[in-house]
């Protein structure tokens, strides 16, 4: 005889949602909220490392959608490329993240921010100066194990911290 | 303990004027703290968190979903019934107040001590049915009038087997009187007719349309039910009506059942309060648990199992009234819910779901 069919089924619905009530919610108030991100996100952006980069243009080969654009010129006393322009359309980015693998130098960073939308195309292209990392605009841990260790852990639903919930 | 004269305070006219204020704002005033109050248990049963932006943990929500309905448009269809569409709201608010009149907040503290009180409730209560199929019918639209025939449907099956339950509880008690009943309670019936406190509370979410009988509002099926065509405050008249009936089911179960406003050490109405808000709670519990039923399962359920096991809760117990008047009622207690047990389960072996789908 199964006693499932004669009301138990229906208790043991019952205390499942009655242990619900002291379980804690889900719902992360956004604004005022904030979970911490993967380590090695993919953000909203591309940082550059101005002195690393020799220019060699292989995150541009890598790129998928033909997003960065790389104008170099020899300087011949310094023996090495001068990068006239670094231009990437962030409008035509997928984040795919190839450019980053692809550095030779590691000098490309995906962005750790996720909130940098903008009101308008032309500032989602991103030229030399604004590719630099700043305090809003850190490198994410994405391909970079070194940066990667340095970076808080992502905020679980198993952690159950009140606090970032 | 002494119950106050049925006139208190003072004279017929204050003692009227005085509980016309006292139910409306106990209505008004329960009915939006009961929404605040499912919308956040369900959603902290959901793993969410309900609304908790307007006021302190989001008690002014309601009031803020108030001031909302009563700046939104009013509608009416355009081919609807216009002056059944005025009125449905109004009939459907009506009766559920009237319910009030003879519920018993603590001893001789009712509007009315009328001495035919719980058939007062049975009468009235089914009258705000007919709000609702004026609402489903008026809006002339065939997902209202559809949620109307379904809510006619389920409330006439259901009444039966509430008021068979209904019946038990007034066989214990002796008299039909709110009052009464809860002066009979020495035991709470709860423990003297569990099957019948079951079969009313079943019955009574079904009359009252909640999950998982709220059929007549089924989202997935019919819009929103008989209110598809509301706006407005008279849309939030009909959810008073609703709600307020949730409230006078909380309020006559605590009154048949669980021994109205008796308790030790608080303050009568204070236990009032405390057992029609535990009551409610288990209504949203089991909103929160149970997936809506089908039509014909709706049917089946009232029929074949409320209604026999009502008749015979009914008989044992005249049974129990007529043929052992010294037993003593505690020694009925266990005895009472080992029927229970026995019958839920005997009766759950016969009863079956037509033969298999049916295909129309």
């Amino acid at each position: 005889m199964k006693f499932e069919r004669f009301g138990i089924g229906i208790a043991k619905g019952l205390s499942v949602t009655l242990r619900h009530l002291l379980r804690i919610p889900v719902t992360t108030q956004y604004p005022e909220q904030r979970l911490t991100t993967s380590r090695r996100i993919r953000g909203n952006e591309l940082i550059w490392d101005k002195e690393k980069c020799t220019g060699c243009a292989t995150c541009a080969k890598s790129c998928p959608q033909g997003t960065i654009q790389i104008v170099t010129s020899v300087s011949a006393e310094e023996n090495k490329y001068k990068v006239e322009k670094f231009e990437v359309d962030t409008g035509y980015c997928i984040f795919c993240g190839l450019c980053v693998e692809a550095c030779p130098y590691e000098a490309l960073f995906m962005g750790y921010a996720y909130e940098r939308a903008k009101y308008r195309r032309s500032e989602l292209v991103l030229a030399k100066e604004g590719l630099l990392a700043s305090a809003e605009r850190k490198p994410s841990g994405y391909f970079r194990p070194k940066i990667e260790a340095s970076l808080p852990p992502q905020t679980l639903l198993l952690d159950g911290d009140r606090g970032k919930r | 303990m002494a119950v106050l004269p049925a006139d208190w305070p003072g004279g017929f006219w204050v003692h009227w004027g005085v509980f016309v204020v006292i139910i409306f704002v106990f209505v008004l005033a329960m009915v939006m703290g009961f929404i605040w109050f499912e919308r956040r248990a369900l959603g902290i049963m959901q793993a969410r968190l309900g609304p908790n932006r307007a006021g302190p943990f989001g008690l002014l929500q309601p009031v803020a979903d108030v001031i909302k309905l009563l700046t939104k448009e009013d509608i009416v269809p355009a081919k609807g019934d216009k002056w059944v569409h005025w009125l449905a709201p109004v009939v459907a608010v009506a009766p559920m107040l009237m319910i009030f009149a003879v519920v018993p907040f603590q001893g001789g503290a009712s509007m009315a001590d009328l001495n035919i009180g719980i058939l007062y409730i049975v009468a009235v209560s089914s009258i705000s049915v007919l709000g609702v199929f004026m609402a489903g019918w008026a809006s002339n639209n065939k997902y209202s009038l559809l949620g109307a025939m379904r809510m006619v449907a389920s409330v006439v099956s259901y009444e039966i087997p509430v008021v068979l339950s209904i019946i038990g509880v007034v066989l214990l008690a002796g008299s039909l009187s709110m009052q009464q009943i809860v002066m009979a309670q020495d035991i709470p019936f709860i423990l003297l007719q569990p099957l019948g406190f079951l079969l009313f509370f079943i019955g009574a979410c079904a009359e009252i349309n909640r999950a998982p009988f709220d059929l007549l509002e089924a989202d997935s099926e019919i819009v929103a039910g008989f209110n598809t065509e509301y706006s407005g405050m008279k849309w939030g008249l009909l959810f008073l009506a609703e709600y307020g009936e949730a409230l006078a089911i909380s309020a006559i179960v605590t009154t048949l059942f669980l021994s109205g406003w008796r308790g030790p050490v608080l303050p009568p109405w204070l236990w009032f309060l405390i057992k029609v808000g535990a009551v409610f709670f288990v209504i949203v519990w089991i909103r929160a648990t149970v997936p809506r039923v089908r039509i014909d399962q709706l049917m089946a359920l009232a029929w074949k199992f409320l209604f026999p096991l009502a008749l015979l809760n009914l008989l044992i117990t005249a049974v129990e009234i007529l043929v052992f008047p010294a037993v003593s009622l505690w020694v009925l207690v266990p005895i009472n819910i080992a029927i229970m047990i026995v019958l839920v389960i005997l009766w759950s072996r016969l009863f079956k779901l037509g033969w298999g789908r049916v295909e129309v």
